[in-house]
């Protein structure tokens, strides 16, 4: 293994992000806050919504952000890098073995899923605030859900990246995100599913539900969530099962 | 010390489209596939050997496979079946050290757009474990030998062809590789240019490094190369000194004629002219003859025509060239 190549290709894509950190941050935080302004604020002040209701949408605002900017950070710049540009061609030329090419592409788009994260959090509280009743209870709970919903991110990011046509970009949103978003228990918890018996279960396919519900789990566990084992068994088996289909396809991708 | 390269009957089918300008000839799909992939035969047995410190040539029409056999070289391509060697390397069992001696140029730029010119430099360094402060000073000399510096700090979006083609050697140059590979480097590239980049080429070569490329621009094999194979249809044609495959032509001089009409009488009394070597029919009015004279030739091919009843309508002369040798092997021309 080079660690010298890997680091560098890591301080390549750093350097990267840091000159496209406006994009980024648009990017990343408008649309969450704006959701966490219209209903947290807007709805909840009001009284459409109850007020507890703040609390609960936090950790699925904070999902969202870090699966869309691991997925987006990891996948974007692949479908751009091996079809339209072919600039990936410089670091699969690189003496590294290249599974680890891809594995550097994941380990940037999972920081960059933490620093959304992270940078959500607080931003989103200002917004709400007052009356967010958040805690971090159990710190490593918290940071193992952390970790392994940027790595779901960033591996997803991954998959879709090597297996998907510049031309369906946009079909990709309308098609997977989209509806991953919205029949991913962000907005409410999987047990407002409870009436529906049938899509209670058929959610369970989407990972975001346990990124969700995880997270829920660790900030604001006064509402009802999944178990917090469920979950990160959950996530640990999609994390490895995208991290194997992912390193297949990049290879496929790299070598003709 | 300098480093060879050798391939040992490299076949490569691809059974989806090829990659970039990597096409060949269509094959037949198998016929019990359920959902028949058009496979595309691009490389058919081919072996070669490249000697350490020489600058050596691939030279072919578009689809001869060229790019292939670089990009099984240098790693991008899998085979079918088939091995290469860098230095004593198998390149397919040894990946990273096969391509720490190596830099590729490839045929169409692929420069990190996210960085500017002097950034791609200093990254490609450090890719190769090169301390931040050597690859800058490193950089920075290249980028004034290949003429870029005053656009050092750029991104590359905005670089004309010939500036992109300039950073991309200059890049493959940065860790100071044994072997360097162009594919189609002078493409698209403008006479001044291009003689820039050869004069580079010679540069670095006398440096004591291999450096392996492919053209179909005879000029450029014919000028720059100590040795060249000539590719076609996936499988080397002819080897050598470029000297030595002009010599290999029947004659050296070819004579393309067209007459009012050809018939078996003419050609017998065309090859009975003195110095005529071979003559081959071409079509229903022509023949190439291959012969030791040109011009000279001319009056007598004129009088037995008109004497079989075929006048002569049109004549062209090649000296001996590799253009030529391509024609004697296929029966068609370099740029068809």
């Amino acid at each position: 293994m080079n660690w010298k190549a890997f680091g560098a290709m890591l301080v390549r894509d750093a350097h990267v992000a840091r000159r496209n950190v406006v994009q980024i941050m648009f990017q990343t935080f408008l649309q969450p806050l704006l959701f966490v302004f219209i209903f947290g604020r807007v709805m909840v002040g009001s009284g459409y919504m109850p007020p507890a209701y703040k609390s609960l949408l936090l950790p699925g605002i904070i999902a969202i952000s870090m699966v869309f900017t691991g997925i987006w950070a990891v996948c974007m710049p692949l479908i751009a890098e091996f079809q339209w540009t072919r600039e990936i061609e410089d670091r699969l030329l690189a003496p590294i073995d290249i599974s680890w090419i891809a594995i550097e592409k994941v380990v940037a788009g999972m920081l960059q899923a933490i620093v959304a994260g992270l940078v959500v959090l607080p931003l989103a509280w200002l917004v709400l605030r007052p009356g967010v009743d958040i805690s971090i209870h159990k710190p490593l709970e918290f940071v193992a859900m952390i970790v392994l919903v940027s790595l779901f991110s960033a591996t997803g990011g991954l998959l879709l990246g090597c297996s998907m046509n510049q031309q369906h970009v946009g079909l990709m949103f309308s098609m997977v995100i989209t509806p991953m978003i919205f029949f991913g228990c962000t907005y409410y918890p999987w047990s407002a599913l409870n009436t529906f018996p049938i899509l209670q279960k058929v959610v369970l396919i989407n990972p975001l539900v346990y990124a969700s519900e995880g997270l829920r789990a660790a900030l604001v566990p006064q509402f009802p969530h999944l178990s917090t084992v469920a979950v990160l068994l959950a996530l640990c088996l999609v994390d490895i099962l995208l991290l194997m289909l992912g390193l297949r396809q990049f290879e496929k991708k790299a070598i003709s | 010390m300098a480093i060879g390269v050798r391939t040992e009957d490299l076949r490569k089918v691809y059974s989806s489209a090829p990659p970039m300008a990597a096409t060949g000839i269509m094959a037949r799909p198998p016929e019990k596939s359920k959902q028949p992939k058009p496979q595309i035969k691009a490389l058919d047995g081919l072996s070669l050997e490249v000697k350490p410190g020489e600058i050596f040539c691939l030279l072919g029409p578009n689809g001869a496979g060229k790019s292939t056999t670089i990009g099984i070289i240098t790693t991008r391509v899998r085979t079918t079946s088939g091995k290469a060697w860098v230095g004593e390397h198998e390149v397919w069992q040894e990946q990273a050290k096969v391509k720490r001696l190596i830099g590729v140029v490839p045929q169409r730029p692929n420069l990190d757009f996210s960085l500017t010119a002097r950034e791609i430099l200093i990254f490609h360094a450090a890719y190769f474990g090169i301390p931040p402060k050597e690859g800058a000073q490193r950089a920075d000399e290249l980028l004034e030998k290949f003429k870029l510096t005053d656009r050092s700090g750029q991104l590359t979006r905005g670089f004309s062809g010939g500036m992109m083609q300039r950073l991309s050697i200059a890049r493959a140059m940065m860790h100071d590789p044994q072997v360097l590979f162009l594919d189609e480097p002078s493409a698209g590239l403008d006479p001044q240019t291009r003689i820039l980049l050869w004069e580079i080429i010679r540069e670095y070569n006398q440096l004591g490094k291999t450096v392996v490329l492919t053209t179909h621009n005879m000029e450029e094999a014919d000028t720059l190369c100590q040795r060249l194979v000539i590719v076609d249809h996936g499988r080397v044609i002819a080897k050598g000194t470029p000297t030595e495959l002009k010599r290999s032509i029947p004659g050296g001089f070819l004579l393309r004629l067209h007459f009012a009409k050809q018939t078996p009488e003419l050609m017998q009394r065309l090859q009975r002219l003195a110095g005529v070597r071979e003559v081959r029919p071409l079509d229903s009015t022509g023949a190439d003859v291959y012969a030791d004279r040109g011009g000279s030739l001319i009056a007598e091919v004129a009088s037995v025509a008109a004497g079989v009843g075929a006048e002569l309508s049109d004549v062209h002369i090649s000296e001996p060239s590799l253009e030529n040798l391509f024609l004697h092997h296929t029966g068609r021309s370099l740029r068809d």
